[in-house]
């Protein structure tokens, strides 16, 4: 199976709502793809699952041809929606952290990014913007040689120069044998770095398409198609 | 350089006509090695597949070609960037000249109205 993300049948249930309703796709290596879909939709849901993070209820989940588990989370690289390091730590203890916990870390590539930001080793995480949190964190995810990165809203609250910068991290850190899946409601920002879309809507895969495919036969972008598609 | 893309057509097709225009005016000189998919690619904060999709369709044209040692580079054959260049050029004047004529203006008109501009910027 060559597919680095592949889901059949996938189906997430919580008491009450069905997140996931029979989801099949797949995505090749390679790719940057943007998960996008309105609040609710079943972006996050999909991500955790893809993570191990949740079990699902029915069907099935394989990371390069892996069911999750300790070699699927060897593959993926996480950026959660929400951060899980403490305000107390330094850079340099994070730095310890990914490096003890991930063998395919490189600390010299996130310290050569956290420089550029003018981000020392020794600052604490609670004496950070929101933004430059959000940016070390995904310095840290973009530092690993994962087959698969899993971004859960990475620009969401930053400002345009700091969403520019991200783009371009993830642009410049591209690597033809992987792919990076970015979860967001924020189209417009990110159009123009993704291959490919995949619009949940309800838990179902209301489209996935390559962007210039939606450009070509809409004529329109795909953030105008959105609009369009999830019109309130 | 700034890299304008508007939200109607596809990416990968405005990345074709930013590079021809940029070889037909010059900025990337006859021969000169292009820079690689991902320098240009992070320079329009484009998909590097797109931007590759951009550039394999300038080689189709003959408008770039692939070195195996050295890259892209622009080509050299200056009678074809010629010939593009003039083509853009005829492109400009049928669309000025379709414009006017929404406008309701005949061709005479719109050429009248083209002569008074350049001697308005001549002034």
């Amino acid at each position: 199976m060559s597919a680095i993300l592949e889901c059949r049948a996938l189906t997430k249930r919580y008491p009450g709502v069905k997140a996931l309703d029979a989801v099949d796709l797949s995505i090749e290596p390679g790719r940057i793809v943007g998960l996008l879909g309105p609040n609710g939709s079943g972006k996050s849901t999909l991500i955790k699952l893809a993570c191990g993070l949740l079990v699902p209820t029915s069907g099935e989940i394989r990371i390069a041809g892996h069911t999750p588990g300790i070699e699927s989370k060897l593959a993926v690289s996480y950026l959660p929606d929400q951060s899980y390091l403490s305000d107390w730590m330094r850079v340099e203890d994070i730095l310890g952290l990914f490096t003890d916990f991930y063998p395919d870390f490189s600390r010299e590539k996130a310290l050569e990014m956290l420089q550029r930001l003018n981000i020392g080793p020794h600052s604490r995480l609670r004496s950070m913007s929101k933004g430059t949190k959000e940016k070390v964190q995904l310095i840290l995810v973009m530092s690993r040689e994962a087959q698969l990165y899993l971004l859960d809203e990475p620009i969401a609250g930053v400002d345009p120069a700091a969403r520019d910068y991200i783009l371009s991290t993830i642009i410049t850190n591209y690597n033809p044998t992987a792919s990076v899946v970015i979860s967001t409601h924020l189209i417009a920002d990110i159009e123009k770095v993704l291959d490919d879309v995949i619009f949940l809507s309800a838990g179902k895969v209301a489209l996935q398409a390559t962007v210039d495919q939606i450009r070509e036969e809409h004529g329109m972008s795909v953030d105008a198609l959105f609009r369009e598609v999830y019109k309130c | 350089m700034h890299w304008e893309l508007h939200d109607d057509r596809p990416i990968y097709a405005q990345l074709v006509d930013e590079i021809r225009l940029r070889i037909v005016s010059g900025t990337y000189p006859l021969g000169e090695r292009l820079p690689s998919v991902r320098e240009l690619a992070a320079e329009a904060a484009v998909n590097p597949n797109t931007m590759q999709r951009a550039l394999t369709e300038l080689e189709r044209i003959g408008l770039v070609h692939t070195q195996r040692t050295s890259g892209r580079t622009v080509t050299e054959d200056a009678p074809l960037v010629l010939a593009t260049r003039e083509a853009l050029a005829s492109a400009q004047a049928r669309a000025f000249l379709e414009r006017m004529e929404q406008l309701g203006f005949s061709r005479q008109e719109a050429g009248a109205y083209l002569e008074k501009a350049i001697k308005e910027e001549e002034l």
